[in-house]
C-alpha cells in the first residue's frame, strides 16, 4: 500500500500568538483525536515531532575526508518540525486526515508520497 | 463499406478522444499506457478503414481495439499474470471492467482527477483539454500561450503526479463536493469558450454541453451545475446568428433574433427558473440569467437592460473582479447612457489595459459619443490584443470611419 509524510514544518523567527491553556488544551484534544483515528483505521505508521533546528548537525563527505558542522542543512528559514508517516489508498484518504492534522494544529501540512519504502 | 478519408478519421478519433480514453484509464489504470493504446488504435484505423471502411460503432472499436493491444502488449512484456495487475497504478472504483463492445462513460470520472485540487488550476483545464478534450498538446499550449515544449512538459509532470501522489480516478462523495465541484465547472466553461473562439474546435462548445448536461443529471440539487448548464445552452442558441456566411462577427444588438435556437432557449430559460425558485444564486446562475433576460428580448431595443445592471450588480457582489465591473458598466451605460458608462469603464484600465474586450467596449461608447479619433485608437488597440479569429477581424473593420 501506498506510503505518504504528512509534514509539519516551522519558520524560524516568525513568532505565533501565544494560546491559553484552554486552546491548547482544545488543540492536544483533536490532534489525539486525530492520531486514535490513524491508528484504529490501520494507516499510521509511525510519527514524531523533532527538536529545534539549531540542534542539528550536518556531516559531509568532501575531499578525501568527512566534515562535520553544526546547525540544519538548508539555509531556508523553513524547517521540518514533525511528520506522520501513514499508509493509504489514495491521496484523498490523506488529505482529509491532513484537513483534520491542519485544522487541530492551525499550521500548513505538506502531504508527500514515498517512492520507496522499507522496513516494517 | 466505402473508404474513408484520412481527414474523416483523424475527426473521428478526435470527437471519440475523451470518452475512449476514459474508458481505457478505467481498465488499464495508467493514462500513458491508456494514451498510448488509444495511439496505436488511430493507427491501425487509418490502415484498416481507409481501406474497408468505417465499422458500425467507430468508437466502440476504438476503445476495444486499444484495450486489447494495450493488454497484448502488457502480457508480451511480461509473462507474469500477477504483473499485469501492477499495471493498476491509478485507484479506482470496484466496477466490473466493460465485456463486449459496451463501454461505459468514464468522463465524469476523469474529468473529476483532472480537476483535482491537488493540482494547479491551469493545469487542470490544460489536462482536460487534452485528455478529455481530445486536443493536442500544440493546441493546449496555443490556448494558454505558451511553448509546446513547455505545455509538454507541463503535462507530463501532472500525470506523474497523478501516478505518484495516486490522484483517484472516482467521482467523490457527497460531502467532498462543494470543493471539488468549482475547479470542474470553471474547466467546463473555458473548453466552451475555447471551442467558441477556435472554428476548428467547435465540437469542443458540444462537449462542454454534454459534460454539463451529464453533471446537472448526477447532481439534481447543485444550483450552480444547473446555472453552468443553463449559460451554455443561451449562449449556443445564438450561435447561428452570432456569426456571418464569411464568418465574421454579428455583435449581439445586430443579430437577426429569428435564427436563435428557440428549443436551447426554452430550455436554458426553464432551468433559470428553478434556478430562480430555489434562490441560492451563484456566479453561474446569475449569468445565465443575465443571457436569459437578452434571450426574452424579441429586439435588441427591447432589452431590459436595468434588469440586467440589477443583475451584474449581484455579480459583482460574489465576484468583485475588473472583467465583471467592465460587463456591469456596460450595462449600465445601456440605461443612463455612454457618458455614465465611460466614467465607470475608464479607471479599469489599469488592470485591463492587456484585455482586448475593454478597449472594444470603451471604442464603441466612444464611437456613440461621436469621439472618433478616440474610438479609432481603442479598435486599433482591441485589435491587436484580440486572439485571431472573428473577434479581431471585427475590429479590425471598425477604424474605418
Amino acid at each position: 500500500m501506498p506510503h505518504y509524510m504528512l509534514s509539519v514544518h516551522s519558520v524560524e523567527g516568525q513568532v505565533r500568538e501565544p494560546m491559553t491553556e484552554q486552546a491548547m488544551r482544545r488543540s492536544h484534544e483533536r490532534l489525539e483525536a486525530v492520531e486514535q483515528e490513524m491508528k484504529s483505521s490501520g494507516m499510521w505508521v509511525f510519527s514524531g515531532r523533532l527538536h529545534d533546528a539549531d540542534t542539528a548537525t550536518v556531516v559531509r563527505a568532501g575531499g578525501g575526508r568527512i566534515v562535520t558542522t553544526d546547525g540544519p542543512f538548508t539555509e531556508s528559514k523553513d524547517h521540518l518540525a514533525g511528520f506522520y508517516i501513514v499508509r493509504a489508498d489514495d491521496l484523498d484518504a490523506v488529505l482529509a486526515l491532513a484537513a483534520q492534522v491542519t485544522a487541530a494544529i492551525d499550521t500548513p501540512i505538506e502531504v508527500r508520497p514515498f517512492a520507496a519504502t522499507s522496513g516494517g | 463499406m466505402h473508404p474513408v478519408g484520412q481527414d474523416a478519421i483523424g475527426r473521428i478519433f478526435r470527437e471519440e478522444y475523451g470518452r475512449s480514453l476514459a474508458a481505457l484509464i478505467g481498465v488499464l489504470g495508467d493514462i500513458d499506457v491508456a494514451e498510448d493504446a488509444l495511439q496505436e488504435a488511430y493507427a491501425l484505423a487509418l490502415d484498416k478503414w481507409s481501406a474497408e471502411g468505417l465499422p458500425p460503432n467507430p468508437g466502440g472499436w476504438i476503445t476495444t481495439t486499444a484495450r486489447n493491444r494495450a493488454i497484448d502488449r502488457l502480457r508480451r512484456q511480461t509473462r507474469e499474470r500477477h504483473l499485469l495487475s501492477e499495471a493498476a497504478l491509478l485507484t479506482r472504483d470496484d466496477d466490473p471492467p466493460p465485456r463486449g463492445g459496451a463501454v461505459p462513460d468514464d468522463r465524469l470520472r476523469l474529468i473529476f482527477t483532472c480537476c483535482h485540487p491537488a493540482l494547479a488550476a491551469e493545469t487542470q483545464v490544460a489536462l482536460t483539454l487534452r485528455l478529455l478534450g481530445g486536443l493536442s498538446t500544440e493546441q493546449v499550449a496555443r490556448c494558454f500561450l505558451v511553448t509546446e515544449p513547455a505545455m509538454a512538459q507541463r503535462l507530463v509532470r501532472a500525470k506523474r503526479k497523478i501516478k505518484a501522489a495516486r490522484i483517484p480516478y472516482r467521482i467523490p462523495a457527497d460531502h467532498e463536493l462543494p470543493d471539488r465541484l468549482p475547479p470542474v465547472l470553471a474547466v467546463l466553461y473555458l473548453i466552451y469558450t475555447t471551442g467558441q473562439s477556435d472554428q476548428g474546435r467547435r465540437d469542443l462548445c458540444g462537449e462542454a454541453i454534454r459534460l454539463a448536461r451529464v453533471l446537472a443529471t448526477l447532481m439534481p440539487d447543485e444550483g450552480e451545475v444547473a446555472g453552468l448548464l443553463a449559460l451554455l445552452l443561451l449562449i449556443e442558441s445564438r450561435r447561428a446568428a452570432r456569426t456571418r456566411p464569411d464568418g465574421g462577427l454579428v455583435l449581439l444588438s445586430e443579430q437577426d433574433r429569428g435564427r436563435w435556437d428557440r428549443g436551447l432557449i426554452a430550455e436554458g430559460h426553464a432551468i433559470v427558473r428553478r434556478c430562480l425558485a430555489r434562490d441560492r444564486p451563484g456566479p453561474y446562475q446569475l449569468q445565465a440569467a443575465i443571457n436569459a433576460v437578452h434571450a426574452d428580448a424579441p429586439t435588441a431595443a427591447d432589452t431590459d437592460w436595468s434588469q440586467i445592471a440589477t443583475l451584474y450588480d449581484h455579480l459583482y457582489g460574489l465576484v468583485p473582479t475588473p472583467v465583471v465591473a467592465l460587463n456591469r458598466a456596460i450595462a449600465i451605460a445601456e440605461v443612463r447612457g455612454p457618458i455614465v458608462g465611460l466614467a465607470l469603464i475608464d479607471p479599469l484600465g489599469a488592470e485591463l489595459d492587456q484585455y482586448y474586450p475593454f478597449h472594444a467596449a470603451r471604442a464603441d461608447l466612444l464611437r456613440r459619443l461621436d469621439r472618433r479619433g478616440e474610438a479609432s485608437a481603442a479598435y486599433r488597440r482591441a485589435a491587436a490584443l484580440a486572439p485571431a479569429g472573428p473577434e479581431r477581424d471585427f475590429l479590425q473593420r471598425q477604424p474605418a470611419h
